[in-house]
């Protein structure tokens, strides 16, 4: 495994391919398919709770249950046969269905019912005294979300942001098998189809390295943000 | 004071269907007077909380009307009763303020929902005013967590005031209070009542709140309010059993010979260091029974109530009840419906 060959094809991949892989990881497999997915997710997250029989704008209840069914049944699909199943859309979206671009779509897709998911806890978690109060203020509907709700849940709201980031780094890494980039794909390409153990172990290595850092980024951030804590 | 500002009436309530049907509030007539503070007592689930709330209709009467400075708020539509909820504030047991704001920001909030009322400056120069009137000057930019149970409850009061309502309704604002805390929030509920002319609206289930700042009372038991009128009327002379109930102090029937004549104490703030009954036995010469105490102290003063036998002798039961009536901060009346 640490032959003088493998070595060298090892340094030469890290000299050659790291910083785009890195770069693609990063960027294009995470923090974009996450963003794309709260922008789907938060509002859906916050509707499930609102819309709710209880909520403070009950919605119709046929409709809230189509909306759960949706996110169920997306949520029960595994991402790779949801990989699949999605990749042809990327062509109506991004133009190809094939390399790094392509996975964004069904990143975003498999991701943004987590992340409703995700929301709806972290909004559930706000105190109903708080929401009384401000309904007591005569605050709208509206003004509840965006005042009481959103700020109020913001600490959750941001640890589980990193719970979703991390989860979508996975899918991200994964999505190397059908022609996904960053290091997820070089992982797999060396270590599964190569046979080059030690480029895998290299890749998940850093892989590891990659989730700590935003994990501890993540809990700086939330912890920071909550006015809970003394 | 005596112009009606909320009127409730034929107020009924009912929660679930069939079944599960719970009438929580019954045929609830009430007339609650501009500038008075008005006292809602029950026990738990009694249905207070759930009254106070059809007043600002956070709960939907099932049946009945409320209406607020002339205003039907049952009638209105969701848009103009969100407008009309603006003149009147809520505090409750357990504060509810915003944990990620700071007091300042917590203070600002109503202002911020009534868009028209001018810039960000023009708030926190309104907050800072009414952080001087509950007397946190200095908390501005305290977090919730960081302050006492007490201090929260004046951020909750200041809040409450930041967009000049005509009534504040309290829902057990002082429950979850020590009582020297309890003793200075309703010191500073009655000060809004008198200096900015607040109607205020107290629920609760403590006799001494209802003793110490109400005007009047309404007894609230099983969903129907058995009876109301002027604290002092009500306190001397209960004529329901919910009503004695309340007020007798530990809540159980007196037994004595029924000759005996009984007078209610209540203490309303009397210096504690005075021995009332000692001094009437040693100066005067004239005993009376003690049939039943619950006083406490807070702070140098006594809050609270006691019944007293007075003496089998006309002439010193009397003079008894003319000392009694003469000590300050405390209410001496003859009670004669307690016996059972």
């Amino acid at each position: 495994m640490f032959s003088e060959k493998n070595m060298e094809l090892l340094m030469d991949i890290l000299h050659n391919d790291l910083l785009r892989a890195i770069f693609e990881t990063i960027f294009l497999l995470t923090a974009l398919p996450t963003l794309l997915a709260f922008l789907i997710g938060m509002p859906l997250g916050v509707l499930l709770v609102t819309g709710d029989e209880n909520g403070i704008r009950p919605l119709p209840r046929p409709l809230m249950q189509l909306v759960n069914v949706v996110i169920n049944l997306l949520r029960s699909v595994p991402f790779l046969i949801l990989l699949v199943v999605v990749l042809p859309l990327s062509k109506f979206i991004v133009g190809t269905k094939v390399g790094t671009k392509a996975i964004i779509v069904p990143l975003t897709i498999a991701a943004f019912p987590f992340v409703a998911r995700l929301v709806e806890t972290s909004i559930r978690e706000v105190d109903k005294g708080v929401i009384e109060a401000a309904q007591a203020m005569g605050a709208s509907p509206m003004q509840i979300v965006m005042k009481v709700l959103i700020p109020e849940a913001k600490p959750a709201l941001l640890s589980n942001l990193f719970v979703a980031l991390i989860t979508i780094f996975g899918y991200g890494a994964m999505a190397g098998i059908l022609g996904g980039g960053g290091i997820g794909a070089i992982a797999i390409n060396y270590g599964y189809y190569r046979s080059k153990p030690l480029v895998m172990w290299v890749m998940v290595i850093l892989l590891i390295v990659l989730v700590q850092i935003f994990q501890s980024i993540g809990d700086f951030i939330t912890k920071r943000s909550d006015k809970r804590i003394r | 004071m005596s112009e009606t500002i909320i009127r409730i009436e034929h107020l009924c309530k009912t929660f679930g269907t069939g079944d599960g049907k719970v009438e929580a509030l019954t045929d609830i007539d009430l007339d609650i007077r501009k500038g008075e503070i008005f006292g809602i007592i029950g026990l738990s689930g009694a249905g207070k909380s759930t009254l106070v709330r059809c007043i600002n209709l956070l709960e939907r009467p099932t049946s009945g009307t409320v209406t607020v400075n002339g205003q039907e708020l049952t009638a209105l539509k969701e848009k103009d009763l969100r407008k009309a909820r603006r003149s009147m504030s809520m505090i409750f047991q357990g504060f509810n303020l915003l944990m990620q704001r700071t007091a300042l920001e917590n203070i600002c909030f109503p202002l911020e929902l009534n868009g028209l009322r001018g810039e960000k400056n023009w708030r926190e120069k309104r907050a800072k005013e009414l952080l001087d009137i509950v007397g946190l000057p200095d908390k501005a930019d305290a977090y919730p967590v960081q302050l006492s149970g007490g201090q929260k409850q004046r951020i909750a009061i200041a809040r409450a005031l930041a967009d000049n309502p005509q009534v504040l309704l309290c829902d057990e604002a002082t429950s979850a209070l020590d009582p020297t805390t309890t003793q200075s929030i309703l010191d500073l509920l009655k000060k809004i009542n008198r200096e900015l002319g607040v109607t205020v609206v107290v629920i609760t289930h403590e006799m001494r709140v209802v003793e110490q700042i109400c005007d009047r009372v309404a007894i609230l038991d099983h969903g129907v309010i058995q009876e109301q009128g002027d604290v002092s009327e009500i306190f001397t002379d209960p004529k329901t059993e919910a009503g004695k109930r309340l007020v007798m102090p530990s809540g159980e029937k007196i037994h004595v010979l029924p000759a005996n004549r009984l007078v209610r104490l209540a203490f309303n703030g009397a210096t504690s260091g005075e021995p009332i009954i000692a001094t009437l036995a040693a100066k005067q010469g004239i005993c009376l029974n003690i049939i039943s105490a619950d006083t406490r102290t807070i702070g140098d003063k006594s809050f609270g109530t006691m019944v007293l036998g007075l003496p089998q002798d006309e002439t010193e039961a009397a003079r008894a009840l003319i000392y009694l009536r003469e000590i300050p901060g405390v209410t001496a009346e003859e009670v004669t419906d307690l016996v059972q």
